[in-house]
């Protein structure tokens, strides 16, 4: 998913003695593979998944690794593993998340099947590093969304961005990490930009994994910036991982007002983010997700009203295995003017 | 002074719980109201309130609660989490509750059925009870009378699924979730059709529930949806028993899109798949049906 292969790939590597496949990047091919085999309306991550693992396997891969969370993510790999069982291909698989709620316990066993050398020191000290390296990523990305639309040169801040992740991946420790951390975060401020006064800013909420695969969101980020609009996104791995339960308790007494109940995956957390980027007076919000994510699409409503009592323009994208570039581009040009307009009035 | 008024909605939780509800409520002495069985004009007042993409049957029951809005002094619609980590629920039943409070002016009546959390039923209607100004020894003995009704109601329904079973007819096993069973745009048509061409039909919902989530067991073992779990168990306990089997979904259900396709790809038994959505159009479907039987007619 994105960028975040690497981190995983490190930890892999680390803990386990099988050689890793870097999954191919998704592309139009993963998505037709996908789509062939996969129920008409389950939701796009099961089909962006399905067609990666079946391209792995094309590749040569025999151990697969599906995670889950608190919708039908968490039901995916049983389905997937017999789909890929009927096409006829023999695996392992480990599922991280079961039920809804991880099993570390059942992690460990089932890493050891493929590592029976692994022990719980080894394995909690590369999950840290893991963990850590996602985190000065998601710092990193952060930074790049702001600028990204002001660089002088074109291309610049994603040419180091590459290369900072290809140093991450060779990384033996945690002090290495860090300093790397460190000396990219400097590279990063040196990068030049425009001052603009004021410009344009839009948060993006929505669900998590079309936020986070550039492919699945037709690279929406990199479109918006091309606009000159500094970007505001809440959902990253470590947010997901870390963060998640701690804000939302707070964030829950925030949105009393709206929302009692936690409302599936993060849908409670889309409303407490529109209802902060409302206070804030950002100029836009967009909300993205695949067809068919259910608690997205029960939240929708919720996310109108409060936009519509704070008099904020918000863009809905849904996205399928049919929606077009252009079409989108369109959609974004006219709510560009739109927010343009409203700012000088 | 005149009786509180509640309203009960059809939809997704009326099948399951309307009749309990009404039994409680009644014997705490006020008046119930429900809302008419779906009809067109349900389908167009859900439709404007529903965004495009939400499933049929929440239309539906969005259409039910715009129904009785403004008829009745509060509306009940609970909040269903879980029974227990292997016994979740779909997240519309999760957000139901605070998407109704959003866009209805009414009021509502509400209790949240979480097991990890300890929230049980019975908290929840002592809750409501007391919202409501009543004395919860009061609402302790109706809860008690009332869910002895429901039982008794339910043992009618495993008794009637039990004497078709015994039988010599043709056998249809038409699997859906509860709420989609018996509504006269989903459920009852299919069944009608089906019943006219002289076979029996045995509804899924209507089986010992212990058993149905035993018997799931043997689909899948990480399966962890409350409804899911009781369809796939009473597939799993009639395959043998029946002639065909109809899958009765609505666009687009998250459950069944991945369960249901599970269950077709993992057992082999004749089977009909409908994908039921708010189109007016039944032609098509009807001679899917016949086809289907059709086909069963020939197999003897």
């Amino acid at each position: 998913m994105g960028d975040y292969q690497v981190p995983a790939q490190y930890l892999l590597s680390h803990i386990s003695k099988v050689k890793i496949l870097k999954a191919p990047k998704i592309t139009n091919k993963t998505l037709e593979l996908g789509c062939k085999y996969s129920p008409d309306f389950v939701c796009m991550p099961f089909k962006y998944t399905l067609g990666t693992f079946l391209e792995c396997l094309e590749m040569g891969a025999n151990v697969l690794i599906q995670a889950g969370g608190g919708c039908r993510y968490g039901y995916y790999f049983e389905l997937q593993m017999q789909i890929l069982k009927d096409l006829g291909y023999s695996f392992t698989y480990i599922n991280l998340v079961s039920k809804g709620k991880e099993n570390v316990k059942k992690i460990y066993q089932d890493l050891k099947q493929i590592n029976p050398k692994l022990s719980w020191i080894k394995l909690i000290y590369h999950t840290f590093i893991a963990s850590k390296m996602v985190k000065y990523m998601d710092h990193i990305d952060h930074y790049i969304r702001k600028y990204i639309g002001f660089e002088e040169e074109k291309g610049s801040f994603l040419a180091l961005k590459e290369k900072m992740l290809s140093s991450f991946a060779k990384t033996k420790g945690y002090i290495s990490l860090y300093l790397k951390y460190k000396k990219y975060q400097k590279k990063f401020k040196k990068i030049p930009y425009r001052k603009v006064q004021n410009p344009l800013r839009i948060g993006i909420i929505g669900e998590l994994y079309t936020i986070m695969e550039p492919f699945a969101n037709y690279q929406l980020e990199l479109m918006l910036a091309s606009y000159g609009i500094s970007i505001k996104r809440y959902t990253n791995v470590h947010y997901l991982l870390f963060e998640k339960s701690r804000v939302m308790k707070k964030e829950m007494k925030k949105i009393k007002q709206y929302v009692h109940y936690p409302l599936g995956a993060d849908a409670a957390d889309n409303v407490a983010r529109t209802l902060e980027l409302c206070q804030k007076k950002y100029d836009g919000i967009i909300h993205i997700k695949s067809s068919f994510c259910t608690p997205e699409i029960g939240v929708m409503p919720i996310i109108d009203r409060i936009a519509k009592e704070y008099g904020v323009p918000i863009l809905y994208f849904s996205f399928d295995s049919e929606t077009s570039e252009v079409g989108m581009q369109t959609r974004i040009e006219a709510f560009y003017d739109l927010m343009e307009r409203k700012r000088k009035s | 002074m005149t009786k509180t008024t509640i309203g009960i909605p059809r939809g997704l939780f009326y099948e399951e719980y309307g009749y309990l509800w009404k039994c409680y409520l009644e014997k705490l002495g006020l008046n119930v109201k429900e809302s008419i069985p779906t009809n067109k004009e349900i389908i167009r007042l859900g439709n404007s309130y529903a965004t495009s993409e939400m499933c049929f049957s929440l239309k539906i029951t969005l259409g039910h609660i715009a129904y009785l809005q403004n008829q009745v002094d509060y509306i009940l619609l609970p909040r269903i989490d879980n029974f227990g980590i292997d016994n979740q629920t779909c997240t519309n039943f999760l957000l139901l509750y605070d998407l109704a409070k959003n866009i209805f002016s009414a009021s509502f009546l509400s209790y949240n059925i979480n097991e990890l959390k300890k929230e049980t039923e019975e908290k929840g209607f002592m809750k409501i009870g007391k919202q409501l100004g009543k004395k919860e020894e009061e609402c302790k003995i109706a809860y008690q009378e009332a869910k002895e009704k429901e039982k008794e109601r339910k043992r009618k329904k495993i008794k009637r699924n039990k004497n078709l079973l015994e039988k010599e007819k043709k056998k249809i096993l038409l699997l859906s979730h509860p709420y989609n069973l018996y509504d006269p745009f989903l459920g009852e048509m299919v069944a009608k059709k089906v019943k006219k061409r002289g076979f029996s039909v045995l509804y899924s919902d209507a089986f010992e529930e212990e058993e149905m989530l035993k018997q799931s067991q043997n689909l899948s073992k990480n399966l962890y949806w409350y409804e899911s779990r009781k369809n796939m168990g009473a597939l799993m306990f009639l395959k043998n028993k029946i002639d065909g089997i109809i899958f009765l979904t609505t666009f687009p259900c998250g459950l069944d899109s991945l369960v249901n396709e599970l269950a077709m790809r993992k057992e082999s038994f004749p089977y009909l798949n409908l994908i039921m959505d708010d189109s007016d159009a039944f032609a098509g479907m009807d001679t899917r049906i016949e086809s289907f039987l059709d086909i069963l007619e020939l197999q003897r």
